[in-house]
């Protein structure tokens, strides 16, 4: 378990000083995958480098496992982030290594010998589908070839925990569908702790369990990722939810109503049937759904007509077909 | 079509000798500035500030050690250094004398050709080294100094190719080599010819360091296939 208590990360002095962190406190649950959304300059990558202590936080305390990280001598932290693996944006691969040895490297570390880390790595490398790149370098590999090499190499000492710091947010769309489901494979079947940073609220919501909505250096709002998407109370979660959506809000009139599309009821053609069975012309404001394994996921703002009882129609239409909506603005 | 000054030093193995001279000094020297510049380089980059072990009083000592040898013109550097090379090899004089100065003059310089590649390492990839429990010194071993391989090698070249320049220099106390032939034979004695085939056979070894050494560059670096 991961425990941050009150934390907060200063740079600097007097005229110079900038707050990066100020009074976060979250837990991390074994097992779940935990996000961290926010918008760049929010905080959030010195967040998550505050838990293995690449930074050092200015106030509060980090726990893990019930040990506070702040307090560890130098060497018992070396050892700790044997536990804590972590991803970046940038790969951080060794250029002069090849896949194989890049994957090997934590286990170097470690004085595992080297007959026995080739090994472990090539099970790591058939986990993460590369085990046919082993002998490559990473320069001969794309971007989401090397984040999995990355991520084989992040998981090789066994770690308790994978910190993942906008790993996606280099890669492609599909790619990062890709890297998305494998991480949640490795949390399900090894059991791995995942924290997730980002700023892409596909990211979150598809993965994750649990999101800390970071503004401002602080938290702006935490909870269940269902809950927050369907419900978001902060502004800023309402920003990242729906991009554009101040826009869309102060532009237009009549009613708005934001469907929640969660992954559970998409067989239904919701669009068409509320046309169709209440009779209702609805237009469609903003749209950002996606199809999954057969299952949508995302988010739909329709326009109701003004007229009062036809906009009722269609909002118990929903609520009878237990459709996850809010009224917007 | 050479003079007779040519023949006669030919003949003596004077040239030849010369040129083994020059190649011996050069490598020796080469060598030698490498074990104490490349920890110094190293030492240099660790220690300055956003490095892995920012110490900032040894990081400005070294420093300026460094630059204060390195500002001296290596004509001045060899006279005012030869104290130095009575101590350090019995003798202020011949060749033993000129691969001290040599090596005094080059170490600083390997320092900081070594420091600017080692800075160069992507600054990610020594943030994963350290999120993954890395020890300082295992950061420099396993990640610094193979990540800056093909820099380093080109940095020896350069180097390489600066201290046979010096090495040409050393004349002037006594050293010898082909600076040697082209100065006493070539100048002093008007035989242009010999000066000529000095210049030749220095353009030579240099570009003999430089393709040998970029093809090891390019063996050795996998950024690029």
């Amino acid at each position: 378990m991961i425990e941050l208590r009150s934390l907060g990360k200063e740079y600097g002095e007097g005229d110079g000083k900038v707050v990066a962190l100020r009074d976060i406190s979250l837990t991390v649950a074994d097992g779940e995958i935990f996000g961290i959304i926010g918008l760049s300059g929010a905080g959030k990558s010195t967040l998550v480098r505050c838990i293995n202590l690449l930074e050092r936080p200015t106030s509060g305390e980090v726990v893990i496992d019930g040990r506070s990280m702040t307090e560890l001598s130098r060497a018992e932290l070396l050892q700790m982030r044997h536990s804590i693996g972590m991803i970046f944006q940038g790969f951080n691969l060794l250029e002069q290594r090849t896949v194989l040895r890049n994957v090997c490297f934590p286990l170097e570390i470690v004085g595992v010998k080297r007959a026995d880390a080739e090994k472990r790595a090539r099970e790591l490398l058939k986990v993460v589908g590369l085990e046919e790149r082993a002998g490559a370098y990473p320069s001969q590999l794309s971007g989401g070839q090397k984040q999995r090499v990355a991520i084989a190499r992040a998981l090789a000492t066994k770690p308790k925990y994978l910190l993942c710091d906008e790993a996606t947010s280099a890669l492609d769309p599909n790619t990062t569908q890709a890297i998305l489901d494998l991480l949640k494979t490795i949390n399900r079947t090894m059991g791995v702790t995942i924290v997730v940073i980002t700023h892409e609220m596909r990211v979150i919501d598809q993965i994750c369990d649990r999101v800390a909505v970071i503004d401002h250096s602080r938290i702006a709002e935490m909870g269940e990722v269902r809950e927050v998407f369907t419900n978001p109370r902060s502004q800023i979660a309402r920003e990242l939810i729906l991009p554009g959506s101040k826009k869309i809000n102060g532009e237009l009139g009549g009613r708005l109503v934001r469907i929640v599309f969660d992954g559970e009821r998409s067989s239904k053609p919701v669009i068409s049937s509320i046309v169709m069975e209440c009779q209702v012309p609805v237009n469609i404001m903003f749209a950002d759904t996606r199809d999954l394994d057969g299952t949508a996921y995302g988010h739909m703002i329709i326009q109701l007509p003004d007229n009062e009882r036809e906009s009722e129609r269609v909002l118990s239409w929903l609520r009878e077909n237990e459709i996850t909506y809010k009224e917007e603005g | 079509m050479f003079s007779e000054m040519f023949y006669k030093i030919w003949d003596a193995g004077i040239l030849q000798l010369g040129v083994w001279e020059t190649v011996y000094m050069t490598v020796l020297s080469s060598i030698v500035a490498y074990i104490i510049g490349l920890p110094l380089g190293v030492v240099l980059s660790v220690t300055a500030p956003g490095g892995i072990r920012p110490v900032g009083w040894l990081n400005r000592v070294l420093g300026f050690i460094v630059n204060f040898f390195r500002s001296i013109p290596f004509i001045v550097l060899m006279v005012a250094m030869l104290p130095v090379a009575k101590f350090v090899v019995g003798t202020s004089l011949g060749n033993k004398a000129v691969i001290v100065m040599l090596i005094i003059a080059a170490a600083p310089y390997v320092a900081r050709m070594v420091e600017g590649s080692i800075k160069e390492v992507d600054a990610g990839v020594i943030e994963a080294a350290n999120a993954m429990g890395c020890t300082n010194f295992q950061i420099v071993r396993k990640v610094l100094i193979p990540e800056a391989k093909p820099a380093l090698i080109n940095g020896a070249i350069i180097s390489m190719v600066t201290i046979l320049g010096y090495s040409a220099m050393a004349a002037t106390i006594g050293g010898t080599g082909l600076g040697q032939i082209a100065i006493i034979y070539g100048h002093q004695r008007s035989n242009a010819d010999i000066t000529w085939i000095c210049v030749l056979l220095l353009v030579i070894i240099v570009q003999i360091i430089q393709e040998v050494g970029m093809v090891i560059v390019r063996r050795t670096d996998k950024r690029t296939k």
